[in-house]
């Protein structure tokens, strides 16, 4: 049938209009059929869900009475909710400033390096995203242990105090967005770098005419034109920052005294472990805000393209 | 006239100079920095096959953490010869391999229709799929723990605490980026070439495997590698819906099982993590370039 167009070009125009109606129809149809599984996956594992947690998040430790909004007002009232919010946001927040500057930074140097040898070291700067999180999360932890600390190893050396990475609030606070940061910096290196590529040279031999210096190229060339990308890769990351579960599950479990709780591995806590799973679901849904703004953002980037192309 | 000439040309050289060798002072410092970022990001891993390689009592003699007196392969030995420790390797290695076929299954064809074919609403499809993969695993644990629950309850079908219910589950993680990564490079291939396919008498799904798939190799590759790293080092699922020790993963089985132990052997768990990140970075090792086009892909096509 689909040869139908080459051998019924001559034919006369009503036999034309079938064959097109009927053929834009099979196309239509066979679309759908393609993506359905697609469709489905969204729909019953990811969009379902998403909302069921919703309503779970509304129903009483028992789950059977419905309470609305019981459980979000007892969280309003609960110190510890709080400071897991203030964790959350200083946590995610001063992670993504880190790494979108380490990135940053770092991306000018391998950019600077011969075409040669950019890969090798783009190569060995990128294993930390490679490597599986839990595990390599396992490794700063031995590396951060109280007895056996590779690093106050180090310190003991020139003289200084150990350091108890773990055992004090402030120390873990620290410690597990220092593992955050070497983590996510090697996807901002990489975002970086493509992007410092497609910058064309020209601007910057306009520039050097014109008696820049390497700041004010850094200022006027390159931050213009990677500003796009710089925008939408802090974006990302700071949802995935946010919604972070294994660093912090592994290096101190939400401890000393809850205060490295972020939302994901405080609703585990509560959900899972504590077998409350409401409200484990209505802490969780605290991460929706951000998320909505995020998607706000990455909608009006998709738009805007879509209306300049 | 030559004295101004020479002139000149004095002064083009020694701006020459200058310039050539400021630029080898921006080579060096670029150097220096690299090198403390290799230091810094490269550190775990190298503690890992340090501690791998040390021996149960030079460990428990507390020498320099940084160095490995008497390097020994007696850790990787009982591991591989330890049925669980394998157990977790298996389970990792079958979720990994089912999860990335039933990803292509349902992204390549859905990617081809969203990304060619266009159908009543599928722009707003392509977006929300798009918008979905933002939803955090942390935020769906708890709702589809009780699912699983539920489908226990109703159909007698045990989810929780079987290994193989994640190949269910991971595709949420994967599907949508992956059909991103490939509705980027459908889209990128000229459009004369289904006109071309299509007059050539060639139906859709022909199109899609006759001349779609060769041309977007890349493309697969890419989200086949993301698909694959995925999957092997999810966390919080299988922390979350896996208990007993015959079920889990390896990241859980690791974190779980050999650090719960009252004796902590160090050397052993830091073998087990090397051995265990070892597939994606052989992975990454061979295929760098496919590795790097996957993770950018979202960013530069759309």
């Amino acid at each position: 049938m689909d040869n139908g167009i080459a051998a019924k070009v001559p034919a006369s125009s009503p036999a034309r209009r079938m064959t097109l109606q009927k053929m834009m129809r099979r196309r239509s149809t066979v679309a759908f059929a393609l993506a359905l599984p697609l469709i489905l996956l969204v729909a019953g594992l990811l969009i379902y869900p998403a909302l069921y947690a919703v309503y779970l998040s509304m129903l009483d430790r028992t789950m059977s009475h419905f309470t609305g909004l019981r459980n979000i007002l007892f969280l309003l009232h609960f110190d510890t909710f709080w400071m897991v919010v203030k964790q959350s946001c200083l946590f995610a927040i001063t992670a993504v400033i880190f790494k979108a500057l380490i990135g940053f930074v770092s991306s000018h140097f391998v950019h600077n390096l011969p075409a040669k040898g950019q890969r090798k070291w783009r190569g060995m700067l990128l294993v930390p995203w490679v490597i599986p999180t839990a595990m390599s999360t396992i490794a700063w932890f031995w590396l951060f242990d109280p007895t056996y600390s590779a690093f106050n190893w180090i310190l003991a050396k020139f003289g200084i105090a150990a350091i108890p990475w773990l055992g004090v609030p402030d120390w873990a606070r620290f410690s597990v967005i220092l593992v955050n940061i070497w983590y996510g910096a090697p996807f901002f290196l990489i975002m970086y770098l493509a992007a410092l590529k497609s910058v064309p040279d020209q601007l910057y031999e306009a520039a050097a005419i014109d008696g820049a210096n390497w700041w004010q190229k850094v200022w006027y060339v390159t931050l213009p034109m990677m500003r796009n990308i710089i925008a939408i890769t802090m974006l990302f990351s700071l949802i995935v920052t946010f919604a972070n579960f294994d660093i912090v599950r592994i290096l101190t479990a939400g401890g000393p005294i809850n205060s490295t709780h972020i939302f994901a591995t405080w609703a585990f806590a509560l959900g899972i472990q504590g077998n409350n799973i409401p409200m484990g679901a209505s802490v969780s849904l605290f991460m929706l805000p951000i998320l909505g703004v995020a998607a706000f953002f990455i909608l009006r980037d998709i738009t805007r393209r879509g209306s300049s192309v | 006239m030559s004295a101004s000439a020479q002139a000149i040309g004095v002064a083009e050289s020694a701006k020459h100079g200058s310039l050539k060798r400021s630029r080898r002072w921006a080579l060096i410092w670029s150097y220096v920095f690299l090198v403390m970022f290799a230091v810094f990001f490269l550190m775990p891993p190298i503690y890992m096959l340090i501690m791998g390689l040390k021996g149960s009592g030079e460990i428990a003699a507390m020498t320099n953490p940084w160095w490995v007196f008497h390097p020994t392969l007696e850790n990787f030995k009982a591991l591989l010869t330890s049925t669980q420790y394998l157990t977790f390797f298996r389970n990792s290695a079958v979720i990994a391999v089912a999860v990335v076929i039933v990803t292509m299954l349902i992204a390549v064809p859905a990617a081809f229709s969203l990304g060619r074919m266009r159908f009543w609403g599928s722009t707003t499809l392509a977006t929300g799929v798009f918008l979905t993969y933002l939803i955090p695993d942390s935020l769906l644990f708890i709702p589809l723990f009780k699912i699983m629950a539920w489908v226990h309850e109703t159909t007698g079908i045990a989810l929780l605490n079987h290994w193989w219910a994640l190949i269910i589950i991971y595709p949420t993680l994967t599907v949508p980026f992956c059909t991103w990564i490939m509705i980027g490079y459908f889209q990128s291939i000229p459009k004369e070439l289904d006109e071309a396919a299509l007059i050539d008498g060639a139906g859709y799904i022909q199109m899609l495997t006759k001349i779609f798939l060769p041309v977007a190799m890349p493309g697969m590759i890419a989200a086949t590698i993301f698909a694959f790293t995925v999957s092997w080092s999810e966390f919080l699922y299988p922390m979350a819906f896996t208990v007993s020790a015959d079920q889990l993963v390896l990241p859980v089985g690791i974190v779980t099982t050999l650090i719960k132990g009252d004796v902590y052997n160090w050397g052993q768990i830091m073998a087990a993590c090397l051995l265990g990140a070892a597939p994606p970075l052989v992975i990454y090792a061979f295929l760098m370039d496919y590795y790097i086009a996957g993770l950018t892909a979202g960013a530069t096509k759309g």
